[in-house]
């Protein structure tokens, strides 16, 4: 409500420094404005999770091994867990519970049902994060690329062959015509 | 997380003003070594200064032939530009084999010529380290140092540099640009890095608040068709025990001009003239290829756990060597 929210409106703030303080940070997530009080120390998905109710994305080792974290920002699947969430202000951040449409899931998550692509799902909704962007990005041409390009979401319980299915179904069903 | 103040700044003079200002203040670009290590207590900074808003993105030609590599730009946008794949494939390459592709979203160029070791001494925040903590010792001289360095170490530090591109950048004679509170500077990027000797806790020549603006390619020459081959414990998503870059002019039979950089085994991104100068006017041949390559590596100090990398090295670039002679990675 009249608040610019945009990158350009961000730069315009600075260069004040803030914090280590609580500060007031706008977060755009999933479309929706959030506003929120956070130091800047917090990261993305410590923000996602604890301020935001959003839990989808996954601390898996907290420090940019596992991918269980992954989201998009401006479109890109980067690691939450090492993102500062007040880094974020004026910047689109997508997370797994914003990729259904309407109610309906994601093609890449009824892909990842149908191929029973998890088992213990903890790391799930970081596969499928990337496994969307993986397509978008123009990476899952060859099995190759996609093991390499998707090798940053490790899974514990090894469904790497269900993943895989999955995002091979995803992908020739939008090259179909 | 150590408590920290943020400022997102919008001009390259500013950042450097705000961070040069504050001792303890740090630049901020991909964060991926960053809060990493502010995590870690490892970096302890009490600002940090978001640079991720400068005009500082963009890789352009260069009049002459070379490309200038925004200081911002992501590792994974380099890797996949034209001009970087189609005339220097071993940079594009030594990108693609590095992290994974959302750190190399994340990643900046400029930090990740900075990215720290990933010795576990160092980063465990408490076990003697010199480069952490100059003169508590080296934990790694008789610990577990499988990993470390063979090449360019000293009685103070074995750690290895762990980057990959920075071996592609060394190998071409790459040329880093900077900002600082004294002017701006362009600095060969082969003196960039400095071997650990007497301050290890110095691993290159910038000063508090002094910024990477950008990466310069010279013009490709015998770049365009280099390679980069990377050895590991693992396939994918994993640090080099070995990596080779190389590219090779082969003339009559005769090589007539030789690039060659190792990564995994050296201190700094180690860029191997000995064997470079052994194989000017050599037989472009598997025999000439190991014989620089031992002549390299005759210098190296291996330790208990990482012999192994002496002869793996040496493969590697013989392998390297050979790929490059029969016309790179295309």
């Amino acid at each position: 409500m009249g608040i610019d929210l945009t990158a350009e409106a961000a730069r315009r703030r600075t260069p004040t420094v803030r914090g280590p303080s609580e500060q007031p940070v706008v977060l755009t997530v999933n479309g929706t404005h959030h506003a929120v009080a956070l130091e800047p120390r917090v990261s993305l998905l410590d923000a996602l999770r604890d301020r935001l109710g959003l839990t989808g994305s996954k601390k898996g080792c907290d420090q940019g091994t596992c991918g269980a974290c992954t989201v998009w920002v401006d479109g890109r699947r980067v690691l939450a867990c090492l993102t500062l969430a007040i880094a974020c202000e004026g910047r689109q951040v997508t997370t797994i519970e914003g990729v259904a449409t309407d109610g309906e899931p994601h093609p890449m998550q009824r892909a990842f049902i149908e191929h029973d692509a998890f088992q213990c799902g903890y790391c799930t909704p970081g596969q499928i994060m990337s496994a969307i962007a993986l397509i978008e990005e123009g990476n899952a041409e060859t099995d190759e690329d996609i093991a390499e390009f998707m090798s940053g979401n490790i899974c514990r319980c090894a469904a790497y062959p269900g993943i895989r299915q999955a995002i091979k179904d995803v992908r020739d069903a939008r090259e179909r015509p | 997380m150590r408590p920290l103040a943020y400022a997102r700044v919008s001009t390259v003079a500013e950042a450097v003003e705000i961070v040069a200002a504050d001792p303890a203040g740090a630049f901020l670009a991909g964060g991926t070594t960053e809060i990493d290590l502010v995590r870690l207590g490892v970096a302890r900074p009490d600002l940090l200064v978001d640079i991720n808003d400068l005009p500082l993105h963009d890789i352009e030609d260069l009049p002459g032939g070379g490309v200038r590599i925004g200081a911002l730009a992501r590792m994974s946008e380099v890797a996949r530009t034209p001009v970087i794949a189609g005339r220097y494939p071993g940079v594009a390459q030594a990108l693609l084999l590095g992290a994974s592709q959302q750190l190399r979203n994340m990643a900046s160029m400029g930090g990740n010529l900075c990215q720290r070791t990933r010795c576990a001494y160092f980063r465990d925040g408490v076990s003697p380290c010199n480069k952490r903590e100059p003169g508590s010792g080296c934990s790694a001289l008789d610990g577990l140092n499988r990993g470390h360095a063979v090449l360019g170490t000293s009685e103070h530090c074995i750690a290895t540099h762990p980057s990959d591109v920075a071996v592609a950048l060394v190998a071409f004679d790459a040329v880093v640009h900077t900002a600082g509170p004294g002017g701006a500077r362009r600095i060969p990027i082969d003196d960039f890095y400095l071997p650990p000797g007497d301050t290890p806790d110095r691993e290159n020549p910038l000063r508090h608040g002094e910024l990477i603006t950008a990466i310069d390619l010279p013009p490709a020459g015998i770049a365009e068709r280099s390679v980069y081959l990377k050895f590991r414990d693992r396939q994918s998503y994993e640090f080099a025990l070995v990596s080779v870059c190389a590219a090779v002019r082969v003339e009559d039979g005769l090589v007539t001009e030789a690039r060659l950089a190792l990564g995994g085994v050296g201190t700094k991104p180690w860029r191997s003239r000995l064997a470079e100068r052994r194989l000017l006017g050599a037989p472009a041949t598997a025999e000439s290829y190991a014989a620089a390559a031992a002549y390299e590596l005759s210098a190296a100090v291996p330790r208990r756990h990482n012999t192994f990398k002496v002869e793996l090295a040496q493969r590697a670039i013989v392998r390297g060597l050979t790929q490059a002679a029969r016309g790179g990675m295309r």
